[in-house]
């Protein structure tokens, strides 16, 4: 076994589900006689390596140069199906971010390899890998196995565990050979909400569904958000009302989160809702309506005015926080 | 213009999920199935080059016979040709791309679309398999698209943000929601896609990479805990944070 993590970094940081991605390929190698091979493409990842090697992987494959700066499809797709093949690797890891998802299937497809999307648990059972991933945004999940002979899966973020290992890793530059044609596609620019966290990636979410009564009430789940560090989620009939951006969404046809924590204020728990965050880890719910099927799904509820509610929960955090 | 838009007919995303007797997929009995969200998207903005550029706008469906109820929305929104890849069997992302692929390269369109993903198998793969099997580029997950002569440039959604990206036709797009606002399809096209004729295409035999072993329902969780019924309660949930969550 042999697994080749790749390695997401924007602006001279890693992502850390890229991380998670590279511990999970560690304690699967660890158990199963297996070798894990990293590889970062970017612009200057020299600050980077140091972090890099602190997670189990037993080489770092890098490539670095300016032109690598920001992603391209094709480039990046090139680069990575060549280390593919140079190492003999089996088993790649991404992480299901929307560059690892954007990246994947083009593997896929170039190695003729299957390719299992948004993986949430991934354990070994005589020699298969199976494993388990999300249908229908939560509805459902399905266990499944790959029967081609390199095997690509991308896991979700905030799944699998961070974990330190302390393995010297051999480090290696690779200089691809690219034309001008590689680079048909390009990311020309960045555009960041500065400060915002997105639902995707955020260790706790504070989501405002109807029960918010409009737009204007907003500032009340920002300013809870910015307590706790968390990301603002918003539910699809507040989407659709126009009172939050679509970025925000977190449901099927929106995104689908599994945070440590997830606070819903004013959210009944329509069953497109519920989908797309049930595998949260703890769930809050805070809601005048006791009926309100959110309830079924929270390990601790407030039965009670958001308008109401959330000052006080902000006051006393302020106070327990000492802000 | 050449423009393709290939749709999936999913349960609509009120449907609950029951699993079916064979344990692997789910029971269909009951729910209401639609064109996916997502190719809603896809189609409009496909018609939409299409009154910019002039040209021909085909649609592509794989499945059993019930997905020409998708092809028939799609008409009824105005597209111009419907193409329906017969098979009965359940197929994976990687054999559902390479049927269209076929009927790809003798379309050889300028532009092919699809949604982000379908609201089933969320996988998300499809279109950019299909987009590496013709080996053009592809840029998924858009909001905004703008085609200058060859030259594409796209607005895609990424974490916190968002990025631009450039490129040349032809190129496979995935639409996110937010791109445009799907018209409704208006009675004279509703009534005039019943009668439309549909081109079906016998599909080839494909191998799939996945297999599927199980599905099964998330576990329920025990019954939560109500911390109180007002503003009261809110010291009894900074103390679940600290003590019991310990994430404050």
């Amino acid at each position: 076994m042999k697994i080749l993590v790749y390695i997401e970094q924007r602006e001279n940081s890693i992502k850390k589900s890229s991380l998670e991605a590279l511990s999970y390929a560690n304690l699967l190698a660890s158990s199963n006689n297996g070798e894990v091979v990293a590889v970062i493409i970017g612009g200057d990842l020299n600050n980077q390596l140091n972090e890099l090697s602190k997670y189990g992987a037993n080489k770092i494959i890098v490539c670095q140069d300016p032109k690598f700066e920001k992603y391209s499809s094709s480039a990046y797709s090139k680069i990575l199906i060549d280390i593919i093949k140079k190492e003999n690797a089996n088993i790649i890891f991404l992480s299901a971010t929307s560059l690892g998802k954007d990246l994947a299937p083009r593997l896929a497809a170039k190695l003729d390899a299957g390719l299992c999307s948004d993986c949430t648990s991934i354990v070994i059972e005589n020699n298969d890998m199976i494993i388990t991933r999300p249908v229908y945004a939560g509805k459902a999940l399905i266990d499944v196995k790959l029967k081609s002979e390199i095997k690509i899966y991308t896991l979700r973020p905030n799944v699998f565990p961070l974990k330190e290992v302390t393995i010297n890793a051999q480090k290696e530059e690779y200089k691809p050979e690219l034309t001008d044609l590689d680079f048909i596609s390009f990311v020309k620019e960045i555009t960041l909400s500065k400060g915002k966290k997105d639902v995707a990636e955020a260790d706790i979410i504070v989501t405002g569904g109807r029960g918010m009564k409009g737009p204007e009430h907003f500032h009340l789940i920002e300013e809870l958000a910015d307590l706790l560090g968390a990301a603002v989620g918003a539910s699809r009939s507040v989407v659709d009302a126009g009172w939050r951006p679509h970025s925000e969404q977190v449901g099927q046809t929106g995104k689908t989160v599994s945070p440590t924590l997830y606070i819903a204020c004013g959210v009944s728990g329509a069953i497109q809702h519920i989908a797309g965050m049930s595998s949260s880890k703890h769930i809050i719910a805070i809601n005048k309506d006791k009926d309100a099927p959110i309830f079924q799904y929270a390990d601790y509820g407030i039965v009670g005015d958001v308008f109401e509610v959330l000052p006080e929960l902000i006051k006393e955090l302020k106070v327990f926080l000492g802000k | 213009m050449k423009i393709a838009v290939c749709v999936s007919h999913v349960p609509d995303t009120t449907s609950k999920i029951i699993v079916g007797q064979d344990g692997k997929n789910i029971d269909p009995n009951g729910l209401t199935f639609i064109i996916n969200p997502y190719d809603e998207f896809a189609v409009e903005e496909a018609l939409r080059l299409k009154e910019k550029f002039t040209g021909e706008v085909v649609v592509l469906s794989v499945g059993k016979d019930f997905v020409k109820e998708s092809i028939k929305k799609a008409y009824a929104m105005g597209v111009d040709k419907g193409i329906w890849i017969k098979t009965e069997a359940e197929l994976d992302s990687h054999s559902t791309a390479k049927l269209l692929v076929e009927q790809l390269n003798i379309i050889k369109p300028d532009i092919i679309l699809f949604g982000k993903q379908s609201i089933d198998y969320d996988s998300g793969q499809v279109g950019i398999l299909v987009a590496e099997m013709l080996n053009i580029p592809s840029v998924s997950v858009v909001t905004k698209l703008e085609i200058n002569d060859n030259k594409v440039s796209c607005e895609r959604e990424i974490e916190g943000g968002k990025e631009t990206v450039e490129t040349k036709l032809p190129v496979v797009i995935t639409a996110q929601k937010g791109l445009n606002e799907p018209r409704y399809p208006n009675l004279k096209g509703i009534m005039a896609a019943k009668s439309k004729p549909i081109q079906e295409v016998a599909s080839t035999s494909v191998e799939n990479k996945i297999e599927i072993l199980k599905m099964k329902k998330p576990e329920s969780k025990s019954k939560g805990r109500i911390l109180g019924s007002d503003a009261s309660a809110v010291k009894e949930l900074i103390n679940v944070l600290h003590n019991e969550l310990k994430l404050v």
